[in-house]
């Protein structure tokens, strides 16, 4: 039977290589959203874990929402980066620093 | 009665002074004098009525609010009229100076283009003066207290292109500041501990007030710190030493301002004050002696600075402030009717004096120096016999209203058993013959002997300002010629009252027990109570007075004058030689305008100065102001660092400072 | 015993392809490892009967959103060199980040106790008949309809942002105007000449 000591452990680790991938490929704003991705699925992976173990489909539920955000997040994430790439030529994170103060 | 008609008083003056200041120049000059002399002889009419409800058909005191301003955590802030025979003396008092003052400025201000300025501000005088007296709170008597000081100062400098005088009006404003502060100081005080602003809450709180001590300066009475601030109001407002200095300049206002303000009414506001004040300080027998070390020596030495002065107004000035000194003592000695009383008798006298001086001046074109006047009997009669009707009372001239009060005073600080009282008495009595000599010696130098003014003094600096207004282009010898009937009257209408209302009135103020409760006096304190014993009537006490002290020190300062002024002027010379020291001295008033000038007022600007230098351009400009912007900067600038600007970075930090608040969470959680 | 078999080999592949997420050096090997992520995640889902949820996971987010992912990586001309440049500089604070979370979670999970829940309690079968989208639509529609309209508006808005941002105007370019088409007017195209007749000649 699966526990939920499993399914966190599970999620816990695949969060820790989502942030250890958004340091490994910092430059790459592609990667970086799917770190993200790979974040939010982790996340995901508690909702549920938890709703199934207390029985209540709130978390089924957020999950749903969570998907729905980050479906609409990366689109406008790539939209973006299709944009900044007509413009730059480039995706390199290192080139994005006209924030600067 | 009727609170209308107690309102109406002082709007009348007001309206007057709103209509003469703001459409002065549209209506002209004599629309402009005409309407505030009726609103003044409105008020006049109005408190003279009110005399007579309250004295002879005993209407009671009326004591209640007219108009709440606002209510702020439980405090009215209201105008309200107490008007007891305390107030109605002193509104009546003040309406009547102020009514002849109105009538002879027509005269004396004839020629000057402020004409309905001057109209308008002495109105606003009489309006502010009246809500001073007729006041039944704090609120209300700091209002009045500071409206008179306000066109005090308008007045003073009136003539505002003479330096001279903007000097005077700024040194009046200042030190009554000083004054002020106290004052406030005290309303305060009285306020933290009363939550109430009302005389009535005040004066009941007394006797337990007395048993509280405040902890400052080591724990002192709590009523005695309240007394004494607002007596340092006081000061200020009645010129008492040390705060007397502006009152000597304040003669650069026109004349019939130095009659009204600078010696009938606003001046006594402290002394009217102090009397309203009397159930708070008959509770506080230090600060009672602490009035009484002052107004004596206020008396005294203020006396000796008239008899070497030659400007006519000034002398007169010197003996304002020693009547008041006396008035102050009075106080002191828990005399508080007999000082109300001198109060009176000295506004019609000095006011007389006041006017009878601008006679002169106006008889000398603008001449105030008495050393170019003498023999001006024979020129300007009138003048000459209201001007010694005038001083004959302010020496004390048995059966003039002068002597039934100053006798009276004199008489109450020498039975007073108060600490201090011992030196208050020798002071008062030795001011008797100074106050002789200087009258006199003004009288003689002015109205007898030798006619000085034939002499042209050529090219001869003046010691003094003029009193002067169109002025005269050269000084060649004028003609002197009796004054116009607007300016005559008001002087025969005040000789009458400084001649008689002594004799008439002494019974009943003094001993029978007029003032009723407007005036508290603790049984321990009561010296006219004493007194009244001895009183058989005033013709008696003006012959007894033939036997006692103060009149033979007044017979020989008329002495001294004849003998110094008349008969032998060279001697005066000689003396003036021989004590050099002591003219020196006295020149230079005891030096008490070096000593604001030269230390007080450089110490101030010293500490202004190196607070402006330490502590505003260091410590706040630079150090809080600039210096916040430069952490700020500074901190900025190394923050900054971690702005790389970077995409990633951000991330980092992101992430990292997720782990680190789900470690904080492991550790505290 | 078979489920938790599954699980966990499901668990492993999950992992690994993360892993190969990302560290892949090329883009296009990331995306498809992050497919693979997802149908593991999926599986793993319906092992612990969220059957809904795992099945859009696969239709929306594989379907739609990674096939997204792919185009953009295969669209741009991305110069992977320079991208791979500086890969290890600050992989040691990756790795010490990731292993501070892990240490982290593991100790939320089995120190703390979670507050009184027992961690170690498998999840109950639900009944055979029990249907975990009725369930949820029932939820869904009925206490979440509200924030589930703004979802939806959410979707709608990135759509129209992402159709807005990348929207290319191109000078030049010739195409019709239909409004100024058909508010144009006769008199503004068709000019009546008269011509007065000409003599025979």
């Amino acid at each position: 039977m699966i526990t939920l000591a499993d399914m966190l452990t599970l999620s816990g680790i695949l969060f820790a290589l989502a942030v250890a991938g958004i340091f490994l490929n910092r430059k790459n704003v592609i990667l970086l959203l799917m770190c993200v991705e790979l974040l939010l699925l982790a996340a995901n992976f508690n909702f549920i874990a938890f709703s199934r173990m207390l029985g209540d489909l709130t978390g089924q539920v957020f999950v749903f929402f969570v998907l729905t955000v980050a479906a609409a997040e990366s689109a406008i994430g790539l939209a973006i980066l299709v944009v900044l790439f007509r413009e730059r030529r480039s995706i390199n994170v290192e080139d994005l620093n006209t924030l600067k103060g | 009665m009727n609170p209308h008609l107690l309102i109406a008083i002082p709007l009348a003056p007001l309206i007057a002074a709103v209509i003469a200041g703001l459409a002065g120049h549209r209506i002209g000059r004599a629309a402009s004098h005409t309407i505030t002399i009726a609103g003044v002889a409105i008020a006049c009419g109005l408190s003279l009525y009110v005399l007579k409800q309250m004295y002879w058909d005993g209407v009671g005191t009326f004591n209640g609010p007219v108009y709440t301003w606002l209510v702020s955590d439980g405090v009215r802030i209201q105008v309200g009229f107490l008007i007891d025979r305390l107030s109605v003396l002193m509104m009546s008092v003040v309406t009547f100076v102020s009514l002849c003052v109105h009538v002879y400025t027509i005269g004396y201000m004839s020629d000057d283009p402020g004409y309905t300025r001057f109209f308008s501000y002495i109105s606003l005088f009489t309006f502010a003066m009246l809500m001073l007296v007729m006041s039944n709170n704090f609120m209300q008597l700091f209002f009045g207290w500071e409206a008179v000081g306000m066109v005090s100062y308008l007045l003073i400098g009136f003539w505002y292109t003479r330096p001279s005088a903007i000097f005077a009006n700024f040194k009046a404003f200042i030190v009554n500041r000083v004054g002020d502060f106290g004052f406030i100081i005290g309303i305060a005080a009285l306020f933290s501990y009363t939550h109430s602003l009302s005389y009535t809450t005040a004066f009941a709180a007394a006797p337990h007030l007395a048993q509280q001590t405040l902890p400052v300066f080591g724990g002192v009475n709590a009523l005695t710190l309240i007394c004494v601030a607002l007596f340092i109001g006081a000061m200020g407002k009645s010129a008492q030493v040390p705060l007397h200095v502006w009152l000597p300049d304040s003669m650069e206002g026109p004349t019939p301002i130095s009659a009204l303000i600078h010696a009938a009414t606003m001046v006594t506001a402290g002394i009217f004050m102090v009397a309203r004040m009397s159930p708070l300080f008959e509770h506080s027998s230090a600060a009672l002696s602490f009035v009484l070390v002052i107004g004596a020596t206020t008396a005294f030495f203020m006396g000796i600075l008239g008899v070497v002065n030659n400007d006519i107004k000034r002398v007169i000035a010197y003996s304002t402030l020693s009547q008041l000194g006396y008035m102050t003592a009075a106080l002191g000695a828990s005399a508080y009717s007999a000082a109300i009383f001198h109060l009176m008798t000295h506004a019609f006298f000095k006011a007389l004096l006041f006017l009878a001086a601008g006679s002169v001046i106006i008889g000398m074109h603008h001449e105030q120096d008495m050393r170019k006047m003498g023999g001006l009997a024979k020129y300007m009669p009138i003048t000459a016999i209201t001007c010694w009707v005038g001083g004959l009372a302010l020496v004390a001239t048995p059966f003039f209203s002068g002597f039934y009060s100053k006798d009276a005073i004199i008489e109450a600080v020498g039975m007073s058993h108060r600490w201090g009282s011992t030196y208050a008495y020798w002071c008062v009595l030795l001011g008797a013959y100074i106050t002789s000599l200087y009258t006199f010696r003004l009288l003689f130098m002015t109205f007898h002997g030798e006619e000085r003014f034939r002499k042209v003094h050529a090219g001869e600096g003046h010691e003094h300002g003029h009193d002067g207004h169109g002025e005269h282009g050269g000084h060649g010898v004028h003609e002197p010629h009796e004054s116009p009937w607007v300016v005559t009257v008001p002087l025969i209408a005040l000789a009458i009252p400084a001649l008689l209302i002594g004799y008439f009135t002494v019974g009943k103020i003094l001993y029978g027990n007029y003032f009723g409760s407007a005036i508290e006096v603790l049984p321990a304190h009561n010296v006219l109570g004493r007194m009244a014993a001895d009183y058989h009537g005033p013709l008696q006490l003006a012959l007894h007075a033939f036997l006692t002290a103060p009149f033979w020190l007044a017979v020989a300062g008329l002495f001294t004058a004849w003998l110094f002024v008349l008969k032998r002027p060279d001697l005066a010379d000689a003396a003036a030689v021989k004590f050099a020291w002591l003219k020196r001295i006295l020149d230079q008033k005891f030096y008490f305008d070096w000593f604001n000038e030269q230390v007080i007022a450089r110490v101030s600007r010293g500490i202004g100065i190196g607070l402006w230098k330490a502590g505003d351009q260091g410590l706040i400009d630079g150090a809080v102001v600039n210096g916040t912007a430069a952490s700020v900067g500074w901190l900025g600038g190394v923050v900054r660092r971690v702005q790389s600007g970077y995409l990633y970075s951000y991330a980092f930090w992101i992430v990292i400072g997720l782990a680190a608040l789900l470690g904080w969470f492991l550790v505290h959680a | 015993m078979l489920v938790e078999i599954l699980f966990y080999i499901f668990a492993t592949l999950l992992v690994a392809g993360a892993l190969g997420v990302i560290t892949a050096r090329n883009p296009v090997y990331s995306v498809l490892f992050l497919v693979f992520c997802f149908v593991n995640s999926a599986a793993i889902w319906l092992l612990v009967e969220a059957e809904f949820l795992a099945i859009v996971l696969v239709l929306v987010y594989v379907g739609a959103v990674m096939v997204l992912f792919l185009f953009v990586v295969m669209m741009l001309d991305i110069n992977l060199a320079e991208i791979r440049q500086g890969f290890t500089r600050f992989a040691w604070l990756g790795w010490i980040t990731a292993l501070a979370v892990i240490a982290e979670i593991t100790g939320v999970i089995w120190r703390n106790g979670l507050g009184g829940v027992d961690v170690g309690r498998g999840f109950v079968s639900e009944p055979a008949n029990y249907s975990n989208t009725l369930e949820l639509g029932r939820v869904l529609y009925t206490h979440y309809a509200y924030p589930f309209e703004l979802a939806a508006v959410l979707l709608v808005v990135a759509i129209v942002a992402a159709i807005a941002l990348t929207l290319r105007r191109r000078p030049g370019l010739k195409v019709q105007d239909i409004s100024r088409q058909v508010a144009v007017r006769a008199e503004d195209r068709l000019r009546v000449v008269k011509v007065s007749a000409e003599k025979r000649s």
